[in-house]
């Protein structure tokens, strides 16, 4: 038989409950995440059907897609939002499934509180109702976001019906340049591949590019992969994961540590394992993007200029960019350097976790928010915000004349109060620079956290390369 | 889960590419904790101006698409968020049928737990349907699932493919969490070999 697998055959293989793992299987549910906007009809249904949550103890709730980033004292505005905040405290409560509420201290968007908490482990299925639970694979587990009736069918089964998906084997090699980061690639392949390029497949990230990235750095190319329409994206565990999970509170102890390690490690890719299809990148010559349209795709280097529509080579992409372009407020050809910004959002389960927190931090310190320009730092979770705040990276970004806030979603999706308002530009470290996403008439380009610190230090697009990061562990103690 | 054989409607074409779920139902709307009222939050920030009128310059409000049930749409539709709403939503403004090149996966399966039947057609063929349909002449599509097939009234016919597993659950209104339940035995022997290494959520988190 086939003796090289890929590391998704191997999680495929492990999971089944019942039926053909060749056309559709009922594949067992290792961790389910919950929060409050997908859940409530989902446990309506459950109750509807007099049907109870089959594993509580594999569930896990957190409220963070429209919690205020403003002080934990003040209330939730809008009533219909607290509705939501309460029907989650109390289907949780009822169902016994633990939650991470609004005024717990590990409380934070759900893809960075589960690798935090070390719940997602190598070789597990991870399924939650958002699409960017594919950061999860970041740790060589199967993770994939689901709607609402799934979410339902989930709690109380425990499985979730799936068929076998195509592989494509995305292998990056080369060194990234300094100032392209973890987001920069992401970006490149998005905009190698195109927004539908990994349409039905899961990706396996590989390479000599991506095992020198850190886990965070992991965690947000694999969240960028849902942008690229995969199914889910992975990468095979090795050291690196072993490293990050060890000490954390839901990862073994002691003997049975090494015993865990031993099991993750068995579901990297065999070297040889065949996949449908692969793509290769040069990270080399990547260099830090800047979005100048309405999806993920539409990209170009920080140097470069907004495209041309001449130079577009259909006329649906051409159809498409006029259409960008008009509700982008932007001219063609025009220079990113030179389109002015009236926001700044770091954060969201792309880029709100600590390593992102400190680059940003290294561009601002010492540095000042351009004037009229607003920026704010929304750390991923509790536990981000209180390590940043011992590194005393809070001070240099409010020094420095950033909003330092509390954990949430927060301006990604903008379901809380941090909206853009019509017509306003945001350089904004999240995944979705969609029409309205931030806000109704709002206007995001997505970049790198680097890259948004540099945008609210000069009021435009800079090249972040041309400036001198600063030795945060000095920055700090000096300030 | 509502039976879904043949369906002849009216065609309306959204013709344009990659249309994503934020479009489909804004964020404002997902803070309801129901599943209805959400058709006419469709398409809102398309669909309405500020005044709340409906705009002109958008496709699916031209008078002659009224009463459509099948929509005619571009490549990659339903990108981006997992909401599920946005399927609620295209089905409460009268929708039963999207017809495109291609799909986003988590909003095709959430458009077939919901009876909203995705059928995917070469883009040839869905760019020759959409010349037909945006002359806005009532052109109408029978969309037979027992065949397979989508057919008009000018002799016009396109096979499509659905996995077995949802055909069978559409045809016969089979409801997926139930026949999951019905493998409570398999699932219960899963439980007992699964390694005791695997983590639970049953922690004091602090």
């Amino acid at each position: 038989m086939e003796a090289q697998r890929t590391a998704y055959h191997k999680i495929w293989d492990a999971h089944r409950v019942a039926g053909d793992p060749l056309q559709r299987m009922l594949m067992y549910v290792d961790l389910h995440l919950v929060h409050e906007v997908t859940s409530p009809q989902a446990f309506a249904g459950l109750r509807a059907a007099g049907r109870r949550v089959r594993r509580p103890d594999l569930t896990l709730a957190v409220m963070d897609h429209l919690v205020p980033t403003w002080e934990r004292t003040r209330e939730t505005p809008d009533p219909v939002g607290r509705e939501q905040l309460r029907q989650l405290s109390e289907n949780c409560a009822a169902a016994g499934i633990p939650l991470l509420d609004l005024y717990h201290r590990r409380q934070g968007i759900v893809h960075v509180v589960g690798p935090e908490l070390g719940l997602t482990q190598p070789g597990m299925t991870v399924v939650c109702g958002d699409s960017h639970t594919s950061t999860h694979g970041a740790f060589g587990a199967l993770a994939f976001g689901i709607g609402t009736t799934e979410v339902e069918q989930v709690l109380a089964s425990q499985c979730i019906w799936q068929a076998p998906a195509p592989t494509l084997e995305v292998r990056v090699d080369g060194q990234l340049g300094q100032g392209v980061t973890a987001k920069d690639l992401a970006l490149g392949i998005i905009r190698e591949i195109g927004v539908a390029g990994g349409q039905g497949s899961i990706v396996e990230y590989s390479g000599t590019t991506v095992r020198q990235l850190t886990m965070e750095g992991r965690m947000t190319v694999c969240n960028m992969t849902i942008e690229a329409g995969a199914r889910a994206g992975l990468i095979s565990p090795d050291q690196t994961t072993v490293a990050y999970l060890e000490g954390r509170p839901a990862v073994p102890k002691g003997h049975e540590f090494a015993a865990a390690a031993e099991r993750w490690l068995s579901f990297a890719s065999d070297p040889g394992a065949n996949f449908d299809r692969q793509v290769r990148i040069d990270a080399s010559q990547l260099s830090p993007f800047v979005t100048w349209g309405t999806n993920p795709s539409m990209s170009v280097p920080v140097g470069a200029r907004v495209p041309e529509l001449a130079e577009l080579r259909s006329e649906a992409a051409r159809e498409a960019a006029r259409r960008a372009l008009a509700y982008m407020g932007l001219e063609e050809g025009t220079a990113i350097e030179d389109i002015h910004i009236d926001r700044v959002f770091i954060g969201s389960c792309t880029n709100g976790r600590l390593e992102d927190l400190r680059a940003a931090a290294a561009i601002a310190a010492g540095r000042r928010v351009s004037p009229g320009v607003r920026a704010m730092v929304v750390p991923g979770s509790g536990a981000v915000k209180r390590a940043a705040e011992e590194e005393g990276l809070d001070r240099i970004f409010r020094d420095a004349g950033f909003e330092w806030l509390e954990a949430g979603c927060s301006m990604c999706l903008g379901m809380n109060p941090d909206i853009l308002s019509p017509g306003e530009r945001c350089a904004s470290t999240s995944n979705r620079n969609f029409e309205g996403r931030q806000g109704a008439g709002g206007r995001t380009h997505l970049v790198s956290p680097a890259m948004a610190a540099a945008a609210a230090v000069f009021g435009h697009f800079a090249d972040v390369r041309r400036l001198e990061p600063a030795e945060l562990g000095v920055a700090a103690k000096e300030g | 889960m509502e039976a879904f054989t043949v369906l002849e409607g009216l065609v309306a074409t959204l013709s344009r590419d990659d249309v994503d779920t934020d479009q489909i139902i804004p964020k404002q709307f997902l803070k309801s904790t129901g599943r209805a009222g959400y058709g006419k939050a469709c398409f809102f920030d398309w669909r309405y101006d500020a005044e709340g009128h409906d705009r002109p310059d958008f496709e699916l409000n031209c008078p002659e698409y009224r009463g459509a049930e099948i929509l005619l749409a571009g490549r990659n539709f339903g990108c981006g968020s997992s909401r599920e709403h946005a399927v609620w939503a295209l089905a409460q403004m009268g929708f039963r049928v999207v017809v495109a090149p291609s799909f986003a996966d988590i909003f095709r399966t959430n458009a077939l737990q919901n009876g909203l039947l995705p059928v995917a057609l070469a883009d040839p063929v869905c760019a020759d349907l959409q010349l037909r349909a945006r002359r806005r002449d009532g052109y109408r599509l029978i969309v037979d699932l027992q065949a397979q097939v989508v057919r008009d009234r000018e002799g016009r016919k396109a096979p499509f493919q659905l996995d077995p597993f949802w055909r069978e659950c559409l045809l016969s209104g089979l409801d997926p969490l139930g026949m999951a339940l019905r493998e409570e035995a398999a699932i219960s022997a899963f439980e007992q070999a699964r390694s005791p290494l695997l983590p639970t959520t049953r922690h004091r988190w602090e």
